[in-house]
């Protein structure tokens, strides 16, 4: 009965198919959005699916003289890890006091896999823009992993050196979610652009720009495979708000959830709209400079506690 | 290690077939080999075939952007080799649709330059304050872009009274929207970062590789053919050219960005002293003889060149636009800068690659003339020709 239940969570929910289905969806927000700030129309709400089913369909070419495994593996560990994170996210907000091994060294391990897919699969693509791509995504990882590991510990700080998710949630409920204090807001801020450089957005979309390598790590891949990057993509379009959600803003265990989660997503797709894209040395300076230095003053503000 | 990136030869935004090698260390550009001649369509040729009148239709097809400029300096270079003066009322409207053609081409620029540092909301929001402009057009001549207004000794259409108010109506939206974009584009510190002394070409290297238009003008070069050698009505309206020192891809998006309130100016003040009478002159033949036809067009001066032997056709007609001096440019505006910024300085001339067009011959995948060798042809024929003549 447990192997079924904990396959059902995996698989069905909140794992595999409910995040991918509505992750997709957020996709189509994204879009149409996104169409509106351009005066544009913007695609109806299946496009995303209809998409996704197209690529299923196409055929997948595999380059010659590239590695097979390590090229279909890529896209794979993006879809794994997001799957294993909802059921986290999940557990822990609806179910905190639970033995659930969770916490948030594992979330930032969890969190690295999709970008080492996209290194893996760009790097044995043997595409010199693929390669280009995948450098960039590389340096791109270093560059927000440092102010994204330093918000976090500014959470932990704030709650009372817990690394377990559960108790950070428990902490939120007891004494007022995180955000609203002046390290809080210092975090949120850190995380939501280093969510923004997670999800390739402008204007941190320099591994993959199309105007200059033509989505670099993703030139080889077709059919099946694009299409699970592409839903490793949506999967995080809807897992990295739920997540900046429940380690700063109270959880989604309500329904106040919902307004909260849309803000999110609604600023995520301005901050895509009203910026051009950075260079990667330029998002690598603003990201240890500028956000380094933002989330040390947060990191010490939190110290005494504010 | 030296690695080549191409770009081309289907350009993935411009859609014109080019092939740029960028060859790179790293990210750094070192090396520039620009490859053109996918898309010779021999106009040369053709417009030899064609009659006088026939062929400013056939090169106002050479691009689709700058639609009006080939004609215009056809029609100039005819009338230079047959010395006629079309009516006044005719030179105002034709100065008048150059100038609306170069705050068309321009935002096309603007938009694109956009879309290549990936800001994808300037892209759509100048297109969109393009488009009443093409609305305009057709309103005028009943075509979006290929206006077909030049013609031997006059215009083909008038512009009639009734419609001044709607390119009065559109100027004024145009200037306000115009103002917004200068304001938010140089105010924006992010698009700064990306183009403040990125692509630099300086005066010394304008003048050695001969551009022209803006991006000699962002250069600190002022050749500007609507100053230096004014024809139709230029020299009876008053306005600056637009000169920046910088040499860099914000100079040239500034110059373009300021051009368009120059061409405000000049389609007003062209609509305000809009003499009345014909449109054009009856020009019966060509006599023998040559004639030089230069148009600024958006992005620089472009040259017709034509032969007559009195017959009803050109026997010679020779063109160069100006991306064709242009684009040369690049290798040394590239060098040094990443590959991130080699797109946005590669469109920063603002390319016309069917303008540029020229032809190649290869023999064993090798090409088969170099430059040395063609200047080495050329020479041979002339003596030919000299001998032929007994001089």
């Amino acid at each position: 009965m447990d192997i079924v239940r904990i396959l059902f969570s995996y698989i069905i929910f909140p794992g595999f198919i409910f995040s991918a289905i509505v992750g997709l969806f957020l996709t189509w927000i994204d879009r149409k959005v996104t169409a509106r700030i351009h005066w544009r129309v913007g695609p109806p709400w299946f496009q995303p699916y209809a998409d996704f089913l197209k690529l299923l369909l196409k055929e997948t070419i595999i380059p010659e003289g590239s590695s097979k495994t390590l090229f279909l593996l890529g896209p794979l560990l993006g879809i794994i890890s997001m799957s294993i994170l909802a059921v986290m996210l999940f557990s822990m907000n609806f179910n905190p006091t639970s033995s659930f091994v969770g916490d948030v060294i594992v979330i930032v391990y969890l969190l690295a896999l999709p970008p080492i897919g996209i290194i893996i699969g760009g790097s044995s693509s043997r595409n010199t823009l693929a390669s280009v791509g995948a450098s960039r995504e590389m340096t791109q990882y270093f560059a927000y992993e440092l102010p994204f590991l330093i918000s976090l510990v500014i959470i932990i700080l704030k709650a009372g050196g817990s690394i377990k998710f559960g108790e950070i949630v428990l902490a939120q409920q007891a004494q007022g979610p995180f955000l609203y204090s002046i390290s809080g807001v210092i975090a949120a801020v850190v995380i939501l652009l280093c969510i923004q450089a997670k999800l390739s957005f402008v204007p941190f979309d320099s591994p993959e720009a199309e105007q200059e390598i033509m989505c670099g790590p993703y030139i080889e891949y077709s059919g099946v495979a694009l299409a699970i990057f592409k839903l490793a993509r949506a999967m995080m379009l809807f897992l990295l708000p739920l997540f900046l959600i429940s380690l700063l803003w109270g959880g989604f265990a309500d329904w106040w959830a919902i307004p909260k989660f849309l803000l999110i997503i609604v600023l995520i797709v301005l901050i895509k709209n009203t910026n051009p894209r950075l260079r990667i040395d330029q998002a690598l300076k603003s990201f240890w400079i500028g956000l380094g230095m933002l989330s040390i003053i947060g990191l010490v503000l939190a110290f005494y506690g504010l | 290690m030296r690695r080549v990136v191409p770009i081309g030869p289907y350009h993935p935004l411009q859609e014109e077939p080019e092939f740029f090698k960028l060859i790179v260390e790293g990210e750094k550009v070192v090396d520039l080999e620009i490859n053109i001649g996918y898309n010779h369509r021999g106009h040369e040729f053709i417009s030899q075939t064609l009659t006088w009148d026939q062929v400013p239709f056939l090169v106002e097809r050479i691009c689709g952007i700058c639609s009006d400029s080939h004609p215009y300096a056809y029609v100039l270079a005819v009338e230079d080799c047959a010395h006629i003066t079309p009516p006044p009322r005719a030179q105002y409207i034709r100065t008048i649709i150059g100038e609306l053609e170069r705050i068309h081409s321009h935002y096309l620029w603007l938009g694109l330059a956009g879309h290549f540092i990936g800001y994808n909301t300037v892209w759509m929001w100048v297109w969109r304050y393009r488009e009443p402009l093409l609305d305009l057009f057709e309103l005028i001549m009943g075509n979006r872009n290929h206006y077909a207004i030049n013609k031997i000794g006059g215009a083909r259409r008038d512009i009639l009274p009734e419609d001044y108010p709607e390119i009065e109506k559109y100027l004024n939206l145009l200037e306000k929207k115009n103002a917004m974009f200068t304001n938010a584009i140089l105010d924006d510190p992010v698009i700064r970062a990306r183009l403040e002394n990125v692509g630099v070409l300086t005066k010394e290297e304008a003048i050695a590789y001969a551009v022209t238009g803006p991006t000699a003008r962002g250069s600190g070069y002022a050749c500007d053919v609507r100053k230096d050698d004014p024809y139709d009505a230029y020299d009876k309206v008053d306005w600056n050219a637009i000169v920046f020192e910088e040499g860099d891809v914000l100079a040239k998006a500034k110059v373009r960005l300021l051009e368009c309130d120059e061409s405000i100016k000049i389609v007003r003040q062209c609509l305000k002293n809009m003499p009345d009478g014909p449109i054009e002159t009856r020009v019966d033949d060509i006599p023998t003889g040559e004639g030089i036809g230069r148009h600024e067009a958006p992005r620089g001066e472009v040259f017709h060149y034509v032969r007559s032997d009195g017959s009803n056709m050109p026997v010679r007609h020779k063109i160069r636009a100006p991306s064709y001096m242009n684009i040369a440019s690049n290798v040394v505006a590239v060098k040094g800068y990443s590959i991130a910024d080699a797109a946005l300085v590669l469109a920063a001339v603002d390319p016309c690659y069917c303008c540029t067009d020229r032809t190649f011959v290869y023999e064993k995948g090798k090409k088969k003339y170099s430059g040395q060798d063609l200047l080495r042809l050329s020479l041979e024929k002339t003596e030919k020709i000299k001998r032929r003549y007994g001089k």
